[in-house]
């Protein structure tokens, strides 16, 4: 009686005790307080056991009780008949040996050997075979946009099957079957007899890091790309330069970190941005640089003179410096051969080009630039200044075939964009018109504004970010169809290695199950369940995620 | 270069326990000798006749402001393994904080291993093998804090906020009704039986022997009424009493019997501001410990409580769990402990502050980058000299501290754009 008692005391006590506590589920794993309805198409589980709960939830799922047993020493993950991938691709390769450390990790009992199951009576799933089925598996390329994500899992004795066009989507598979397998009391591994079909909502799922505010270690951005890949997260936005800093060790030009770097080892080499592109590439995710013109820039004026708009105090130069200089031809000489360098050094077909926040206070003052304006007929609207800045730069990365991402900025000052160009919406005030506005224009947009997650706050806030529903704003079908995504962002004017991951995480996942999973996937009481879960699993993966809520996990962080 | 710190001590107490009245002041005199640098610091003035090379370069007198400089962890809401507590006591030594309050239990779990009840951890731990302390456990945080000068002030909060107490001890708790019948939910400890007397007095006889501090806190703070409202055997007890529709006052003669079990454990008492807005009759030599913010209405509490003649406790201003975007350690340094309307008596009353790190939302995984350098602004501004206050200058000195603690190993978080020379190579 005791503890039961104690444990629907302590649950629904919390509901009593107002003030402090407000408490949907408090012990991870434990009581069940209130029934609720089951979503359609679900089998209701003898008993679910929380621990193999997704996240991010797939679009179709379906769950029978029996269960079946693996041995770690026995099981593998096998290249299936007719897949058109095989011991040749590398990515498989490494994915297979990754997802098995992460099920069986902890388990004492991978030792070689034919000793038989516990004593239990479920079937043995002995293998987990991966077919690829388009002609090319994509193996040694790099994620695209329209890469295909989608799989077909199917759990059932003695082999479980995952389909997948390319492998990005037995990626996504591995993961949500590694999720699938969960440990017993007993320390066997289960995983019930299921069926999963599944694809993302939205093609574009990003996160931003800001590597100009603070240096964040390699360490810290793979670990972060580990993350990404348990929340299903295929975008890594690498906000590589800004103000403060310039890590980015450049080929053609070496003075721009030499000089504008926090200090000499406070840099990434190009070897550093090679590891970081594979490592993300292993896990289905595209990394996207931005090298951010022509504002946010006072740290390349140290390693590149003459970039960097000379300031004018009563007709003479302040010794300050503004914006990059859009009046003269050096400038486009350096950002064509700068641009060129990027375009080779990074992979993907997008860049982005940043463009936010340019204050014209420094153009304004600059008689050149002043002269510049009148001679264009620009008269003294500088936001004309800024795009044609801006036009003459997509315009170099078009040349590069190059795609470009930019900030809402270059799209509401009206610079001629190109008609594949992205554009990203941040300005937190009403953004559901700008996302009208910008696929009004025919425009492709990518969304952040709800979520800014380094603006931090008390008490669960990932609820917040999960009730977000992207397409909610006014425009037609194919208005709504030029959303392609969203990017969680992190900023780091207050963010380093010392607090990164625990600020990012649970929170971002939030974002990714809604940029992954069906819109009416929306339930917070559930979500709040399978979220504590996902944390917990995690943690358990190295990930030092902060607590959702009050509670615990079986398998504690390992601490400092 | 610097060879040689000579520390002098007038009276050790080395084997000892820090005290609300321990002396912290010291003087620090620091002179060229041969090429070297020597510092000598003493806890009382020195003869200072040391020798022909005698330059006085450097003084520095120090004492704190204020004696009892605190700091909160919650152990209750997140279990936090005992190296978290341990390194946490370290970086509080960095900061002079001198008090560790310990809020060990509380509703959603007791992981303190009571020699007398056992069954308490067993049955309300998270997990009673793993989310526990062991005796040794908290000898272990106990001596190393003594080693650092960290008070260890426990906290068993009491009658409220003790959800956790209820599986392992039957009956403890008021069972709540719902109309006629038993709910099957249960309230605070209940107030109107003589078991629950009997078992607090055995419970603090244990704490009170294993934490050697002369101060323990008893909580009694957010005692919700609704269940012993409902419960029948209570609504017939208050009207025995007297004591009408007022549940302050059943509150109180709960909180007056603890007390005087207390006291007669030779023990002190701080309490949650509660006890004394509900009109306990509490000892004259209570510590109030004022938490409650909502538009400074603290700064009128601590005025009310040190008229009414008690010691004041100030953490409202400092709950460093209620995070924000942007360096708020900020507001935390501008606050002023003495900004009330009352006499120099009453300041007097105030003898200092904690910090707060309740743990709903904080675990191991971010406690430390959560708590340091923020808690860094509470603590100079409960040891410094109140005219310290000018922001770029502790902007620039905080900062720099935090580049220390990465240097020590501390996983303290930035408090704006920049880099230190070391930095932290990412968990």
């Amino acid at each position: 009686m005791g503890r039961t008692m104690g444990l629907a005391g302590l649950v629904l006590g919390l509901v009593v005790v107002p003030a402090v506590l407000v408490s949907t589920n408090l012990r991870h794993g434990g009581l069940r307080a209130e029934a609720e309805p089951e979503p359609p198409g679900w089998e209701l589980v003898a008993d679910p056991v929380p621990e193999d709960s997704l996240w991010p939830l797939p679009q179709w799922v379906r769950t029978y009780p029996r269960q079946l047993q693996l041995a770690p020493s026995r099981f593998q993950m096998v290249h299936g008949a007719g897949s058109s991938a095989g011991p040749g691709c590398g990515l498989l390769q490494d994915a297979f040996r990754r997802y098995y450390e992460y099920m069986f990790g902890h388990s004492r009992r991978r030792t070689w050997g034919r000793r038989p199951l516990a004593a239990r009576g479920e079937p043995e799933l002995f293998q987990l075979q991966v077919v690829i089925e388009a002609g090319d598996p994509g193996c040694d390329g790099h994620p695209h946009l329209s890469s295909s994500e989608a799989y077909h899992l199917t759990v059932t004795e003695p082999v479980a099957v995952l389909k997948a066009s390319e492998v990005w989507g037995a990626l996504r598979g591995l993961e949500t079957f590694s999720q699938l397998v969960h440990e017993d009391d007993y320390g066997s591994f289960l995983v019930n007899e299921s069926e999963i079909n599944d694809f993302p909502r939205f093609a574009h799922r990003g996160v931003l890091l800001d590597t100009s505010r603070h240096y964040l270690p390699l360490k810290s951005i793979l670990t972060n790309l580990d993350a990404m890949a348990f929340n299903k997260f295929n975008v890594l936005h690498w906000h590589i330069v800004d103000d403060q800093s310039f890590p980015y060790q450049s080929i053609y030009f070496p003075e721009l970190s030499d000089k504008g770097a926090y200090s000499s080892n406070l840099i990434y080499t190009p070897t550093d941005v090679r590891l970081v592109i594979e490592y993300a590439r292993l896990r289905g995710i595209r990394v996207i640089p931005e090298f951010d013109t022509p504002g946010h820039t006072q740290s390349w004026g140290k390693g590149q003179k003459d970039l960097l708009t000379p300031c004018y105090n009563g007709g003479q130069p302040s010794g300050s410096f503004g914006p990059i200089n859009p009046v003269w031809n050096t400038t486009y000489d350096f950002m064509a051969k700068f641009l060129k360098e990027i375009s080779s050094v990074f992979p993907d077909e997008f860049i982005h080009l940043g463009g936010d926040e340019v204050d014209f206070t420094c153009w304004k003052s600059n008689p050149e630039v002043k002269e510049f304006m009148k001679k264009q007929g620009f008269g003294t609207d500088y936001a004309k200044l800024e795009s044609y800045y801006v036009q003459n730069i997509l315009d170099i990365v078009s040349s590069y075939n190059k795609g470009q991402m930019v900030w809402q900025e270059v799209f509401d000052h009206k610079a001629q964009l190109k008609p594949d160009t992205v554009v990203q919406v941040w300005m937190a005030n009403n953004y559901a018109h700008e996302l009208s506005r910008v696929t009004g224009a025919g425009l492709t947009a990518v969304l952040s504004a709800p979520w800014y997650l380094d603006y931090i706050s008390y008490g669960q806030d990932w609820k917040k970010y999960y009730t977000v529903e992207p397409l909610n704003f006014p425009g037609s079908e194919k208005q709504k169809k030029l959303l392609i995504g969203g990017e969680a962002c992190l900023w780091g004017e207050f963010v380093d290695a010392t607090n990164l991951t625990p600020r990012l995480w649970p929170r971002a996942s939030a974002v990714g199950e809604r940029l992954w999973s069906s819109s009416n996937v929306t339930n917070l009481q559930d979500a709040y369940k399978r979220l504590t879960n996902h944390r917990c699993r995690m943690l358990r993966r190295g990930i030092a995620a902060e607590p959702v809520f009050v509670g615990y996990c079986a398998h504690e962080a390992r601490g400092p | 270069p610097c060879t040689k710190l000579l520390v002098y001590v007038s009276t050790p107490g080395c084997n000892g326990f820090p005290s609300l009245d321990s002396k912290e002041s010291c003087k620090c005199l620091g002179w060229e000798w041969e090429g070297t640098w020597l510092f000598l610091c003493s806890t009382v003035p020195l003869p200072l006749d040391l020798g022909r090379y005698y330059i006085n370069e450097t003084e520095i007198v120090d004492f704190p402001r204020f004696p009892h400089r605190g700091l909160l962890l919650d152990t209750s809401r997140h279990y936090l393994p005992l190296r978290a507590i341990l390194e946490t006591l370290d970086v509080m030594a960095y900061n002079k904080f001198n008090v560790f309050h310990w809020h060990i239990v509380d509703d959603p779990s007791f992981p303190y291993e009571s020699s007398t009840f056992p069954e308490l951890s067993k049955q309300g731990a998270f997990n009673a093998m793993t989310h526990v302390y062991t005796a040794s456990d908290v000898q272990t945080v106990i001596e190393y804090a003594r080693l650092r000068g960290i008070r260890v002030i426990a906290e068993f909060d009491t009658p409220g906020h003790t959800l956790s107490w209820g599986p392992g001890a039957p009956g403890l708790l008021t069972p709540c009704y719902m109309g006629k019948a038993p709910s099957g939910v249960y309230g605070p400890i209940n107030p109107i039986v003589n078991s629950t007397y009997q078992f607090v007095t055995r419970l603090f006889q244990e704490v009170s022997a294993v934490f050697p501090d002369f101060f323990l806190h008893l909580g009694g703070d957010e005692v919700d009424f609704t269940c012993w409202q409902s419960n029948p055997e209570i609504r017939a007890f208050m009207t025995k009493r007297g004591f009408g529709e007022d549940y302050k006052k059943l509150e109180s003669f709960y909180i007056q019997r603890l007390l005087d079990i207390v006291s007669s454990l030779d023990k002190g008492y701080i309490v949650w501001q509660e006890v004394f807005d509900n009109d306990v009759k509490l000892r004259p030599d209570t510590i109030i410990h004022v938490w409650k913010e909502n538009r400074l209405e603290y700064v009128k509490e601590m005025a009310n409580v040190t008229r009414s003649g008690y010691r004041a406790l100030l953490s409202a201003p400092w709950y460093l769990n209620r995070i924000s975007y942007g360096q708020d350690w900020i507001e935390a340094y501008r606050v002023e402990p003495l900004n009330f309307e009352g006499s120099p008596e009453q300041k007097a009353l105030v003898i200092g502050g904690e910090a707060c790190m309740w743990g709903e939302y904080v675990d191991v995984t971010n406690l430390t980058p959560r708590l340091w350098p923020r808690a860094g602004a509470v603590a100079e501004r409960l040891w410094s000299n109140e005219t310290v206050r000018d922001l770029e200058d502790a902007y620039t000195r905080l900062a720099e501290f935090r580049c220390t603690l990465l240097g020590r190993g501390v996983q303290a978080q930035p408090l704006y754009i920049g880099y230190c020379d070391h930095e932290f190579g990412g968990a």
